[in-house]
């Protein structure tokens, strides 16, 4: 029987107040199990980033729970989000959003040398062995500005795993990438799913995307419909 | 932290002209705040030199007894008093006593044990009114300093001997070695020989004032012992008040500050200080405001990859320390930047010592080097509060989003 990774109950969440208040999230539910592949399907406002921004700790729901490894998240300060996220979440964005003064590695690694305060040689070394198995070998010291679309992306997915997170969310992770590289880093991903056990939530409106993922969750009007 | 620092450096040295202009701000700003240290320093030495240089710091002088009551009636006023005497001066009697627990005193370099009173001086059929000073054989130099305004002859005094100004020296057609006569106000003569003329620049004292030795001095003014006057000489020149204060409790003679009469000269030093201290003032204004505005511009620039920090799990104090590690190193920087220049500007104008009304009398050890470094290091991070807490607020999701 798998394992529990999260669970969200009754979610709601609201912008704005009085008459310009709108409701993107109507008492959504949802559990993800360790060692997920899924994929998060829905038209656009269908609240899938929301969803998505509230699972990565980045917002707070207007009400409902939010649970993750039995951590109350729903409840939690700043503080404590930030400690979670770094801890347990990782992140793949569309447009790689990596820091474009560092080199590929000090990219990788930021998650670690964050928390800790400094680069360290056990850091190092792993932020090293994600970019060999990214294929990006040869390109460790390269200053990320200086990379191809898709090799910044396969940085991104190595960023993100750094921490060695129970969930990786990936927001639309090879919408800006042509089909070779898309697919490299789809492969990547189903990779380390199976390797490492790693949870990843990917959002795509691609369907051949979703159909490498085991699970298919549909999101419409702020609730999970499939 | 040193990961924040490691990122504040970075970030610096990505846009280096940026940095590069930041950090000559800062500089600059700081080159004025020492310059300024050294110029309104150096113009107080000056001033103080040429105006209280040759000033006793605590003049100690026998007060005129009050004329006592000849009659005293309980009923009614009567008003017989003895009339103060015009002719006999005041004798500080117990000088001998005092001086040496004056000279014992912490901070006094000097004192000088003086009878002075008035007469003139003739050589034939020339008269001249002039100032005597007895003073101690040796320290004729101990409070007005003779020596350097002797042009000819010796700046000592003894027995048989009188120094006079150049101007009187001219007046009475007087060389070193000439004999004149100089008679006291109490109808005393002596037949001195001229040692030493000087010249100060101050008309009263090239014109009408002679040195004598102290005992010369005993003879012209029938003093068989004490003096009328004590003049002391300090490390400091601003510790007269308190050691003018020590003296009149230990001794319970009248002991007065120089302050007490160069209240204008206080004055124009404190204006003259206050004038330097808002200039300064400006320069360390100018510095928070351009680090300010320039750090407030990195944190728009760099809003996005301030979100993608937070999200990758940097907390709000990890990103305010990185950009107060960009304000303390361009502080740092432009500190020691605008020393270097400062030394190297102040190094080329003539030593203190040396300096003359021709030149500006910028002192470089008034350059308050170490204070400008350490102050614009304080207030450069200061400075950079806040534009780090406005990027500590960013919102992740929007940030990453834009």
């Amino acid at each position: 029987m798998s394992e529990l990774l999260l669970q969200l109950d009754d979610l709601v969440k609201t912008y704005g107040a009085g008459e310009a208040e709108t409701k993107v999230l109507r008492g959504l539910n949802l559990q993800l199990n360790k060692g997920e592949l899924a994929a998060l399907l829905g038209p656009s406002g269908s609240g899938k980033s929301t969803l998505l921004t509230i699972l990565g700790t980045l917002m707070q729901p207007t009400s409902g729970s939010h649970t993750m490894l039995g951590v109350d998240l729903a409840a939690a300060n700043d503080k404590a989000l930030t400690e979670f996220r770094n801890l347990h979440i990782g992140f793949v964005f569309q447009f790689h959003n990596l820091l474009p003064d560092f080199t590929a590695l000090e990219n990788v690694i930021f998650p670690t040398a964050v928390r800790e305060g400094r680069e360290t040689s056990a850091a190092l070394a792993r932020g090293r062995d994600l970019l060999g198995r990214m294929g990006l070998a040869n390109r460790v010291d390269f200053p990320s500005a200086n990379l191809s679309g898709g090799q910044k992306q396969r940085v991104a997915v190595a960023r993100a795993l750094m921490n060695r997170p129970e969930l990786v969310l990936a927001d639309e992770p090879t919408g800006n990438l042509d089909r070779t590289s898309a697919s490299q880093v789809m492969e990547l991903i189903g990779q380390i799913n199976r390797d490492e056990g790693t949870t990843f939530l990917i959002s795509t409106h691609d369907e051949k995307i979703a159909a490498t993922c085991r699970r298919q969750i549909v999101v419409g009007d702020g609730l999970v419909t499939g | 932290m040193l990961y924040a620092m490691k990122i504040a450096t970075r970030y610096l040295t990505s846009s280096k002209a940026q940095t590069t202009l930041l950090v000559v701000g800062v500089a600059l700003g700081v080159f004025i705040f020492i310059f300024m240290s050294a110029l309104i320093g150096g113009l107080a030495n000056f001033i103080l030199k040429s105006i209280a240089g040759d000033i006793s710091y605590i003049t100690i002088v026998a007060e005129v007894a009050e004329p006592e009551l000849l009659i005293r009636q309980d009923n009614g006023h009567i008003l017989v008093a003895r009339e103060k005497s015009a002719a006999r001066q005041p004798i500080l009697r117990e000088a001998g006593t005092f001086v040496p627990m004056i000279e014992a005193l912490l901070g006094v370099t000097a004192v000088s044990p003086q009878i002075n009173g008035s007469g003139t001086m003739t050589r034939g059929a020339q008269v001249s009114q002039v100032a005597i000073s007895g003073v101690v054989p040796g320290k004729e130099s101990a409070i007005l300093q003779l020596k350097s305004y002797i042009v000819s002859g010796s700046d000592r005094v003894g027995t048989g001997l009188v120094i006079i100004g150049q101007t009187l020296a001219d007046d009475l057609d007087l060389a070193v070695g000439d004999t004149i006569r100089l008679d006291s106000s109490r109808d005393v003569n002596a037949i001195l020989t001229v040692s030493g003329i000087y010249k100060i620049g101050q008309g009263g004292l090239d014109r009408g004032a002679a040195f004598v030795s102290l005992n010369t001095a005993r003879t012209l003014f029938a003093v068989p012992q004490g003096v009328t006057r004590i003049e002391i000489k300090l490390t400091d020149i601003f510790d007269a008040d308190k050691i003018a204060a020590r003296i009149s409790a230990m001794t319970g003679l009248n002991a007065k500050s120089w302050t007490e009469e160069g209240a204008q000269l206080l004055s124009a030093l404190d204006a003259q200080g206050q004038t330097g201290l808002l200039l300064k003032t400006f320069a360390m204004v100018s510095i928070v405001i351009g680090i300010a505005s320039s750090l407030l511009l990195s944190t728009y620039r760099r809003k996005a990859e301030i979100g993608i920090m937070r999200a990758m799990g940097a907390s709000r104090l990890f990103v305010i320390f990185v950009f107060v590690s960009q304000g303390a190193l361009v502080g740092l920087l432009g500190g020691l930047l605008g020393a270097g220049l400062g030394y190297a500007v102040l190094s080329a104008f003539p030593p203190r010592d040396s300096a003359n009304p021709s030149v500006m009398p910028i002192d470089i050890t008034e350059g308050a080097f170490g204070i400008a470094i350490g102050l614009t290091f304080v207030i450069a991070i200061l400075a950079a509060i806040l534009p780090a807490r406005s990027a500590a607020r960013v919102d992740p999701v929007t940030a990453i989003g834009k």
